[in-house]
């Protein structure tokens, strides 16, 4: 008898020992994946708060959640979302995606990326455990409610006694560490990881896009380390930054803070840019209109994202010199923003558009964007914010960008890059469902936001008086609110149903062009067998087409 | 067994393979330049503290009845030498003279120290003479923060310099290894703080 032929396939090692190889894994895609899960995670946790605010705020005089609850609601839903929703989300596509884009076999320092993983989880559950101190230490506790900017001199141990502020201190400092480390590592993986060829004129859009939002976590994140260092001293050492009662200033907290805040706007926004600049070209058939503008635009939004910080401020008082400065530098942010929504549009302009989830997120991302944008140049007209600052207004501008923005790109880059990491294709039956329930949704929720804004409803309200005419408007909000529920619950069914029973991918599902679909999906650990050699913006265009690569017209 | 791609698919026989960019920076190196361009802005935002309260201070010790500028021209001494030290250092571990390299790093470790001893007897003169402490008021607030950052950057300098000689010692750091560079980039960078401080604190 012949000897048995010796299997390679092993079988499937037990329980623990896989989890084991995830806790201590630094292959950039597992780590991508961990962010990813832990962003999918926070996202209930946040989305399950926000049901909370909207179903209190149904009815004028509702009683559902107390004045004190209600504070701590929408400062975790809003801390949550921001830092450990969007941020994680964004650090996951881009270790999962960028050493595949550049034909790379890992990133710069990997020990480093898992480093940086582990502090942004850490700092979401010291966020989260603030609920489990109750009656704490000093005798108040519980979560945080001083919204998530933490204005001084709210942050004071004269106002906020306990120990809430501290958890939303250490919680985003901590995390912030994390996201610094991230950026650090991006930076070095890179300039210097790139593949023979890959000149930075041909990195694919994401990547580039990427390099100049990891360039604002640099700048951006060290002044709000050190703003939450300041507020630390004032709260535990008797220092006085922030106290007014010293001759500190309230004002410096808003400084630092937006210093730090409106450039984070965009932190969470190019990476949306990126993906759309992937997907949009795939599914309309067409190169990219304008790689050199976008590329060079995006550039131009990183600097002048620097320099609008007080638009935040316009309602505290600023004299009018500053006022108007940062007015005509928020306008001229609009530009570098306009030619990349004119690039996308000329991009599916005569495409032969694919209509697959993806692509219907991406075009969801575009319109909703564009809303988020106009109404943020409405806001950057001084006189126009004075009126509506603080106003319902101002939730809606701020979701139609965010939401709109940011989570339907991120949303489109999901559907879009699940089966290289999977090797299996998200439904599109279900994909579809979930779209449409998050677009009609979200409009439902945010749309009359900008009317009841405009009467007049402040922001931060946990009730309200009838007979002002905004019940109505409130109450289309939490319809909505609970219809992108549903839309999220679709999701995360499709997102376990499709592990299992999906089609089965195939490397390049989508015939793209860029390095990740030339490998295999799932990637092997070391993503590639030999090193890609690039010679255009599409690699794999050029692979596939001998006859009329793209370094020809190049 | 899926495809992967081999180097000879991706590029066309008939071109010539495109030269890699002229310019290539180790990964580490773009990795603590960046670090350190994060570390500039840190201090930039301790100092900007430090100016927005810079006489605002109504009552108690100000920088003008406390602050001894001798003493703080000879901590410039002893960091700015420290400097050189470790610049010659980096300069011996290229030409791989060990002894040179070890006898270098030690004058950094000492001038350093010489450096935080200054600092030392700065704070206790501050605290325990003049009552300045970090909520006396905002001189206190802004001066320790900003000088207590520094000294710490100070502490984790000397605290790696001192692991890379014990680790040279134990024949772990290889010949072509790029960490005393990269700590020489650190402690320039500390260095430099120092001077800016000088000119905004105690000029
Ligand atoms: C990516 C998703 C989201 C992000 C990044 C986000 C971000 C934020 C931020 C930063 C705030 C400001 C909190 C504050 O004023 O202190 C906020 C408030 C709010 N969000 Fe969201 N949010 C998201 C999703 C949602 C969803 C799904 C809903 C509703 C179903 C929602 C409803 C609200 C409401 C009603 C407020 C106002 C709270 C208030 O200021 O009174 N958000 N959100
Ligand atoms: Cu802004």
């Amino acid at each position: 008898m012949a000897i048995a032929e010796p299997t390679i396939e092993s079988p499937a090692p037990p329980l623990v020992t896989r989890l084991h190889g995830w806790v201590t894994t630094v292959d950039h895609k597992r780590i991508g994946l961990m962010y990813l899960m832990m962003s999918l995670f926070f996202l209930v946790l946040g989305g399950l708060e926000v049901i909370w605010i909207r179903m209190q705020l149904w009815s004028a005089n509702n009683t559902l959640v107390e004045a004190d609850t209600f504070n701590q609601l929408f400062t975790m839903h809003g801390t949550t979302m921001i830092f450990f929703v969007v941020m994680p989300m964004i650090a996951g596509f881009a270790n999962y995606l960028i050493p595949l884009m550049i034909g790379a076999r890992d990133v710069a320092f990997p020990r480093l990326n898992a480093f940086g993983f582990w502090m942004s989880l850490f700092g979401g559950m010291i966020l989260y455990l603030s609920y489990f101190t109750g009656e704490a230490l000093y005798g108040a506790g519980s979560a945080p409610d001083v919204g998530w900017f933490a204005y001084a001199p709210l942050t004071s141990p004269a106002y906020s006694r306990g120990s809430s502020v501290d958890y939303w201190i250490l919680a985003t400092l901590v995390s912030g560490v994390g996201t610094l480390t991230f950026a650090i590592n991006l930076i070095a993986t890179i300039v210097s990881m790139r593949a023979p060829g890959m000149a930075i004129g041909k990195l694919p859009l994401f990547v580039w896009m990427m390099l100049v939002d990891a360039w604002l976590i640099v700048f951006a994140f060290p002044p709000f380390t050190a703003a939450q260092v300041m507020l630390l001293m004032d709260r535990h050492l008797g220092a006085h930054f922030f106290d007014t009662q010293a001759g500190g200033s309230a004002i410096l907290w808003q400084h630092l803070f937006w210093f730090f805040g409106h450039p984070e706007v965009y932190i969470m926004a190019l990476p949306a840019f990126g993906i759309i600049s992937e997907v949009v070209p795939v599914f309309s058939r067409k190169v990219i209109f304008g790689h050199t503008t976008l590329a060079m635009s995006t550039t131009a939004i990183g600097f002048i994202s620097m320099g609008v910080w007080a638009h935040h401020m316009f309602t505290v008082g600023l004299n009018d010199g500053l006022d108007a400065f940062f007015s005509a530098a928020s306008f001229l942010i609009a530009v570098p923003t306009g030619i990349k929504i004119f690039n996308w549009t000329a991009t599916l302009y005569g495409g032969r558009l694919r209509l697959h989830t993806p692509m219907l997120f991406a075009l969801g991302f575009l319109s909703m964007f564009l809303i988020g944008g106009l109404t943020g140049v409405m806001l950057a007209a001084v006189p126009v914010d004075w009126q509506v600052s603080d106003s319902y207004f101002l939730v809606a501008h701020f979701h139609y960008v965010l939401f709109g923005g940011s989570l339907f790109a991120l949303m489109a880059g999901l559907y879009y890059w699940y089966p290289k990491a999977t090797g299996r294709m998200l439904d599109e039956t279900w994909g579809k469902w979930h779209f449409w329930l998050q677009l009609i949704g979200f409009n439902l929720t945010f749309a009359p936001m900008h009317i009841s804004g405009l009467m007049g409803m402040p922001r931060r309200v946990y009730t309200y008086q009838a007979g002002q005419g905004w019940e109505i408007w409130n109450q289309i909000s939490t319809v909505g609110g609970f219809v992108m529920g549903a839309g999220f619950a679709v999701m995360f069914v499709n997102l376990l149903w499709s592990l299992q029973r999906g089609r089965i991918a195939g490397d390049d599902p989508w015939d793209a062009w860029t390095l990740e679909w030339a490998t295999s999906s799932p990637p092997a650990s070391y993503n590639f067998e030999t090193i890609p050699i690039v010679r255009s913006r599409r690699p794999l265009w050029d692979k596939k087409h001998p006859e009329d690569p793209d370094w020809i017209h190049e | 067994m899926s495809e992967t791609i081999a180097v000879s698919e991706l590029s066309t026989p008939q071109q010539p393979c495109p030269p890699p960019d002229s310019v290539t920076l180790s990964a580490t190196r773009v990795g603590v330049l960046t670090f350190l361009c994060s570390e500039a802005v840190f201090f930039a935002t301790l100092l900007i503290a430090y100016v927005t309260y810079r006489g605002a201070t109504l009552h108690g010790p100000t920088p003008e009845t406390s602050l001894s500028l001798p003493l703080a021209i000879l901590d410039s001494v002893f960091l700015l030498s420290s400097s050189v030290a470790i610049g010659l250092a980096v300069k011996a571990f290229d030409r791989s003279d060990v002894p040179r390299f070890t006898r270098w790093m030690l004058v950094t470790i000492v001038l350093g120290s010489l450096f935080l001893c200054g600092t030392a007897y700065e704070w206790y003169q501050l605290i325990v003479h003049d009552g300045l402490t970090i909520s006396r008021n905002l001189f206190g607030t802004t001066f320790f923060t900003l000088i207590g950052f520094h000294a710490a950057h100070v502490t984790i300098g000397l605290g790696v310099m001192s692991l890379l000689l014990w680790k040279r010692r134990r024949g772990d750091l290889a010949v072509d290894s790029e960490a005393p560079e990269m700590v020489s980039w650190y402690w320039h960078l500390v260095d430099t703080v120092w001077i800016v401080i000088v000119l905004v604190v105690y000029l």
